[in-house]
């Protein structure tokens, strides 16, 4: 497969003494190499994200200090506490986890049975239909959220927690209802039948045998729009004023923030991200990776 | 308790008829094999019965109430499935009393009839663990005691043995035939595999292409198929076919295969003059070095050794014909050798149609 | 469940080879199934209202002046701005740069997690994390590490490569601004196109890999004739998303460079946000529309993929 796939090739092979020894070197160097490179990759993900937290706990002065160490000495939480108790962090916090929640709510709600439909139903205009929900990438929902701030005002929906939730379950709910419904798919239609002649309606052989066979999927569905949601800045900042999320606040008050308040703010930004990556990591290649039938 | 009638059914996929007009009656009590390759609409027809499947045409009578659109769980039976569809997420023990759940059954008597179902299937030891910590066979099983618990006036099974190994198929079948005989539902049974056909059921209904070849008891399908399909389809090796002509000769009437005759009887006589197709079983032919009595000149082209018995591959003119001798039997390819059919056991059938031919 | 309706009638198939032909027969009339359409409605009508709408509302106030008629301002407007060229140009730029090189870097580490080694979980793991990261958290990771005061200036002294700290982020030097904006962007966005890529390498079937091999193909040979060839779906859906997301790019701009380096999605931001000028606003958004649905339009064109592979 690649230069590299050499390196698991024949591990157990019986070779013959003489022949053994150079052929043995070159491989351990490859795979001596394939590991450089691995963790070489690792430390170029790993190292920003350190550069970040030791930033987060620096002491203010520390930050400003020439030349600084790079490990946080002292380790102070000053820089975070201060982040966390300026005007408008608390608040917004707490409404990007509202709009997070919502978001979350709608498009497993309006998602899911879309999925299930795809899943399981045979109708005309099936593929036509998928497509149609492929297609929704070609849009910047997101830039569009400027346009659709004219008719919020009109609506009343601008500068809400919904408004904003309503644009990020548009932006979530095309992935919502692909990965719902190969999670339903994995759900073998047999059961379901089984289920039917054991006594069961289409509903509560629904309830009994498919969703909680495809709960733990659907939870990971879910984080995912939650953290589309938690993350989204540009329609969260277009259709807000005074009602921001949390990215919405620290995009916001960056050209007047300080160096520590920046650093706090990138911190608490990816903290949560981080812990529902690890929730979910399980179905990550499944839910990003499933772009080729 | 139930007996089906199968009236005129048609199940249309698209524009292709998965199962074409077939109408079968299955009495109370019987256990009834669907036998047929892959694609002939035996499964199909088993869904129809079930339930999941409503057909386009025909009507469905179960205990002479006509069940036709009835959802699956109206029609009071119950289906194991070819991959078992056991409840990965529930135990054993919910897994069996599931369907006696959704019937409402009080607690006392869910347990009883999982306990009676469980112990059936030799899987009463197994009640509090989840499928994934059980074996196949155990699995099938469970899905077998599943049925069984819910008392069903009708057991569909479709391909239950299909995905065991050959070792615990051969268990199973037997172990299968002898609780239905004891449990006494009106059964019907999907398979293509003809040896569980053959060993199971009370009667056999061939199917291909949407439809029924032949309704008939095991031995009956086997030495008197209806057509080429049928006689093909079953038995190892199947029916031998050979093509000849009806001719007058100085003995009598005879059929005259690649320049050999061989004595037909008398009723034939309407066919003189034609080509008929003779069906003769592999195990019915006797293999000689010399001619003696009346017989086929052939060659043999291969000899596979099988254990219990050899299998030529024979060749008489441009046809072939298997024949089944003892391990022992002195013989090597590229050799003649002398064939001699038992006389009464040969079929005879159409050569066109491939159907038998009625002599009398 | 076939929903295929047919009026009730005497249907009669011609009876092909082989096959027997139907009897007449009256077919059942069966209600029809309306269940995978009612659940695929609210869905729908959302997607129409948040897809539809905000496009043709772009266009009508983006071709709309204050008293309704039709006008072209807005868009003389945008385009003499001043930021406008360079928005284009920077915008465009940045996709010619950053989508080959995170298919390449994607691509090596998709490699590397297909050769099993050992840990394989773990760095793949490690590696998406950029995945959950936003793009404004990203920018100020990046900002902590190419400020004055910042991280990389701190190594470069200690290593006695410079005396007084590199102005990276400054009207002086737009390249140096560039270069960090697309390192920026370059870890945060290359997760995803790699696990898009190791998705397609784990469905490629180990034995045509392995019968490459035995008919003695060298791992190079390997790469280049057996497995891109059968990446290239997983490939194209990589290009096509990415390209178009970074036609969105901003925050990360915007916490990095500030206003040093205009693109498109920031002008919008800026016509909306600062000018308050909507009609602009919308006219950039729907300039960028139309810039994405190109794109997607050329690359299933250039790159003849089936629209199905895009998911």
């Amino acid at each position: 497969m690649s230069i590299l796939d050499q390196v698991n090739l024949n591990d157990n092979a019986p070779v013959t003494a003489r022949t053994a020894r150079p052929v043995l070197n070159q491989r351990s160097m490859a795979r001596f190499a394939l590991y450089v490179l691995a963790v070489t990759l690792t430390l170029w993900i790993i190292l920003p994200l350190y550069f970040i937290t030791a930033s987060a706990f620096s002491t203010r002065d520390a930050l400003y200090d020439w030349p600084k160490s790079l490990f946080p000495n002292p380790i102070s939480f000053d820089t975070m506490d201060f982040f966390l108790n300026s005007r408008g962090v608390y608040s917004s916090a707490l409404n990007s986890l509202i709009v997070g929640l919502i978001t979350l709510a709608l498009s497993l709600l309006i998602g899911a049975p879309a999925g299930y439909a795809l899943a399981r139903f045979i109708f005309p205009g099936r593929d036509s239909y998928k497509l149609l929900i492929l297609t929704t990438r070609a849009f910047p929902i997101v830039i569009l959220s400027i346009p659709l701030s004219v008719t919020f005002l009109n609506f009343g929906l601008y500068d809400t927690l919904i408004g904003v939730a309503l644009v990020h379950t548009a932006l979530a709910l095309p992935q919502t209802i692909l990965v719902t419904s190969s999670i339903f798919v994995a759900v073998p239609n047999e059961l379901e039948e089984a289920a039917l002649t054991l006594g069961c309606h289409r509903m509560s052989a629904f309830t009994k045998i498919v969703l909680p066979m495809a709960l733990p999927g659907l939870a990971a569905a879910a984080i995912f729009a939650f953290v589309l949601s938690w993350n989204e800045v540009f329609a969260a900042t277009i259709l807000t004023s005074q009602n921001r999320t949390l990215p919405a606040q620290v995009l916001g008050s960056l050209s007047n923030s300080s160096l520590p308040l920046r650093y706090a703010g990138g911190f608490v930004l990816i903290v949560p991200s981080l812990l529902f990556i690890l929730i979910i990591r399980k179905y990550l290649l499944n839910m990003w990776g499933r772009v080729v039938k | 308790m139930a007996q089906i009638r199968l009236e005129n059914i048609i199940k249309l996929f698209g524009k292709v008829a998965a199962v074409n007009n077939v109408s079968l009656t299955i009495n109370d009590g019987e256990f009834m094999v669907l036998l047929g390759p892959s694609g002939c609409g035996k499964t199909t027809l088993l869904r129809c019965l079930a339930g999941l499947e409503i057909p386009d045409g025909g009507n469905i009578f179960i205990s002479d109430q006509n069940v036709t659109e009835f959802s699956p769980r109206r029609r009071n039976i119950a289906m194991v499935f070819q991959n078992y569809a056991i409840f990965p997420h529930l135990t054993v023990y919910d897994n069996i009393g599931f369907g006696l759940k959704m019937k409402k059954f009080s607690k006392a008597d869910i347990e009883k009839n999982v306990k009676r179902a469980a112990t059936l299937l030799e899987v009463d030891k197994y009640l509090e663990r989840h499928p994934a910590q059980l074996s196949g066979g155990q699995r099938q099983r469970v899905a077998v005691a599943r049925a069984i618990a819910m008392n069903p006036a009708v057991l569909l099974m479709d391909e239950p043995l299909s995905n065991l190994d050959a070792l615990l198929r051969m268990q199973m079948r037997a172990e299968l035939k002898r609780l239905l005989q004891e449990i006494g539902a009106t059964t019907v049974y999907v398979t293509h595999d003809q040896v569980e056909a053959l060993s199971m059921g009370d009667r056999i209904s061939v199917m291909k292409s949407g439809q029924i070849a032949q309704v008939d008891d095991p031995m009956k399908v086997y030495t008197d198929p209806a057509n080429t399909f049928v006689g093909g389809f079953i038995g190892s090796p199947p029916m031998n076919f050979l093509v000849g002509e009806v001719v007058q000769s100085e003995g009598g009437l005879a059929v005259e295969i690649e320049g050999q005759r061989l004595p037909a009887p008398a009723n034939l006589a309407r066919m003189a003059g034609q080509k008929v197709t003779v069906g003769l079983r592999a195990e019915n032919i006797e293999a000689g070095e010399v001619k003696d009595g009346p017989g086929l000149p052939t060659q043999v082209m291969v000899v596979e050794p099988l254990g219990s018995h050899l299998l030529l591959t024979t060749r008489i003119g441009g046809q072939s014909l298997k024949v089944v001798t003892p391990v022992d039997y002195p013989v090597s390819p590229d050799q003649p050798l002398w064939l001699r059919p038992d006389l009464n056991k040969l079929r005879w059938l159409d050569a066109q149609s491939g159907t038998l031919l009625n002599l009398n | 469940m076939s929903l295929k309706q047919e009026p009730e009638q005497a249907l009669k198939t011609p009876g092909q080879a082989g096959e027997v032909a139907l009897p007449d027969f009256k077919r059942r009339r069966r209600r029809f199934n309306y269940t995978p359409f009612l659940l695929l409605l609210p869905a729908t009508l959302f997607l129409a209202i948040f897809f539809l709408y905000p496009m043709l509302q772009s266009f009508i106030i983006a071709f709309q002046d204050s008293q309704g008629g039709f006008t072209f301002d807005n868009i003389d407007t945008m385009v003499k701005d001043t930021n406008f060229g360079d928005a284009l140009k920077y915008t465009l730029l940045f996709i010619v740069i950053i989508v080959p090189l995170q298919v390449v870097l994607a691509l090596i580490m998709a490699l590397v997690i297909n050769t099993g080694l050992k840990w394989a979980g773990f760095f793949l793991y490690i590696w998406t994390i950029p995945l959950a990261i936003s793009d404004l958290a990203a920018g100020i990771v990046w900002y902590s590490i190419f400020t004055n005061h910042g991280y990389i200036n701190q190594i470069l002294i200690q290593l006695g490569l410079t005396q007084t700290p590199i102005d990276f982020l400054s009207f002086e030097n737009p390249t140096l601004v560039f270069v960090a904006v697309v390192i920026a962007e370059l870890w945060r966005a290359t997760a995803i196109v790699m696990v898009i890529l190791v998705a397609g390498l784990q469905v490629i079937p180990r034995a045509y890999t392995e019968a490459a091999e035995v008919f003695g193909a060298s791992p190079w040979q390997r790469l280049w004739h057996v497995t891109l060839p059968m990446l290239k779906p997983s490939l194209q859906v990589a290009l096509i998303l990415r390209t178009i997301l970074a036609f969105q790019t901003f925050a990360l701009v915007f916490a990095l460079a500030g206003r040093i380096m205009p693109v498109l999605a920031g002008e919008a931001y800026k016509w909306y946000n600062d000018v308050r000028n909507v009609g602009v606003a919308a006219t950039y958004a729907l300039l960028i529309l139309l810039l994405s649905l190109a794109n997607t339009f050329i690359y299933l064109r250039f790159l003849n993929t089936k629209a199905e592979e895009l998911a």
